[in-house]
């Protein structure tokens, strides 16, 4: 996948079809140590030991309409080519959390991408998921909540045309400021990461 | 420092949406994306923002949403598109340059594009 926010997708995918009705997005971008992370938590069904142990197997699937699973092991390659790793632990019945990490700096890491974009689809996936984001780039945060959101919106579900545009541009935006050089720096092109499509 | 879209801006949005809301649930239009692994290495997200782009600038309203995979994975990105009394229409290869075409004829002109139909559905009930 071209972009990390593209695994993202897959992931929280992954989430949605096992059933989650709240899911915890996280980014972590630790400039100092060199690190990026990112963290899918969802309260859907889970997996027992045994799926757990083989679901980096390209062959593991519980999806009937095709015999190969492709979202974990895709995002275990890449993390694993930027000197990083996936971990997943997972409960049955309680949910699961994907924790995939990679050097930030890494010359084949993917650009994170259309973050905005990924969050906008999960949305209409599910209108009534319980969403969180929180994203952070050195001392900078931006924390967003569906439901936040949905309180100010009253009776007007997410999805509706205008309001997901609105959300879209919120995320871009709040997203692209996390990456703003200050004026007193000297050096504004370094380290920008565009969020733009 | 650009200003930042805040959440207080959405009470204007929401007293807007509250008007569209009736139109669409006149519309009842479906629209709905593939999003399975294959889909989104296809690009199904920008399909998906294409098609949320073309409604806006058209001011159409439907219904959008996604699906996971559903076993053609080749021909992805797959869009589905259901109306009341009217089949259900699944387009294969439906990449985001694709779209305004799409939405121009099915959605506007209410003509199916045949060439890129990969699958069709009587709606229940016929
Ligand atoms: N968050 C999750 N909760 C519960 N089960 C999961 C979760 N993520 C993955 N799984 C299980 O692991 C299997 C493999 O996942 P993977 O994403 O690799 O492939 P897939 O979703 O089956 O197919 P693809 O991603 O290629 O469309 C899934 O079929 C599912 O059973
Ligand atoms: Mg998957």
């Amino acid at each position: 996948m071209r972009e990390l926010a593209l695994h993202l997708l897959d992931v929280a995918q992954n989430a949605l079809e096992a059933g989650a009705t709240r899911l915890a997005i996280e980014i972590e971008e630790d400039l100092a140590a060199d690190r990026l992370t990112i963290s899918v938590v969802d309260n859907g069904r889970g997996m027992d030991a045994e799926l757990l142990a083989k679901v980096r197997d390209p062959f593991t699937t519980t999806r009937t309409t095709r015999r190969v699973g492709l979202g974990i092991p895709l995002l275990t390659a890449a993390a694993e080519r930027c000197n990083g790793k996936v971990e997943i632990a997972s409960q049955p019945g309680q949910g699961t959390a994907v924790m995939a990490t990679f050097q930030h700096s890494h010359i084949d890491r993917a650009p994170l991408g259309d973050v905005a974009g990924t969050l906008v689809t999960a949305i209409l996936a599910k209108p009534e998921l319980e969403l969180t984001y929180r994203h952070r780039v050195g001392e900078r945060e931006f924390v967003f909540s569906a439901a936040e959101l949905r309180e100010q919106l009253g009776d007007v579900p997410l999805n509706l045309g205008p309001v997901i545009q609105w959300v879209r541009e919120y995320l871009s935006e709040n997203i692209a400021a996390l990456y703003e050089t200050d004026e007193t720096n000297a050096s504004p092109t370094s380290n920008v990461e565009s969020q733009d499509e | 420092m650009p200003k930042v879209k805040s959440l207080e801006d959405l009470n204007k949005l929401r007293q807007q949406a509250q008007q569209d809301l009736k139109v669409r649930e006149k519309a009842g239009t479906q629209i709905i994306i593939g999003m399975g692994t294959c889909g989104i290495a296809a690009g199904a997200r920008e399909t998906l923002h294409a098609i949320l782009d073309e409604l806006a600038r058209r001011e159409l309203a439907a219904n959008v949403t996604t699906v996971g995979c559903i076993g053609m994975c080749t021909e992805e990105p797959l869009v589905d598109i259901v109306q009341p009394g009217q089949d259900r229409i699944t387009y294969g290869h439906l990449t985001a340059d694709r779209v305004a075409r799409l939405v121009e004829e099915h959605l506007v002109n209410g003509r199916v594009v045949r060439e890129w139909v990969v699958g069709q559905i009587a709606p229940s009930g016929n």
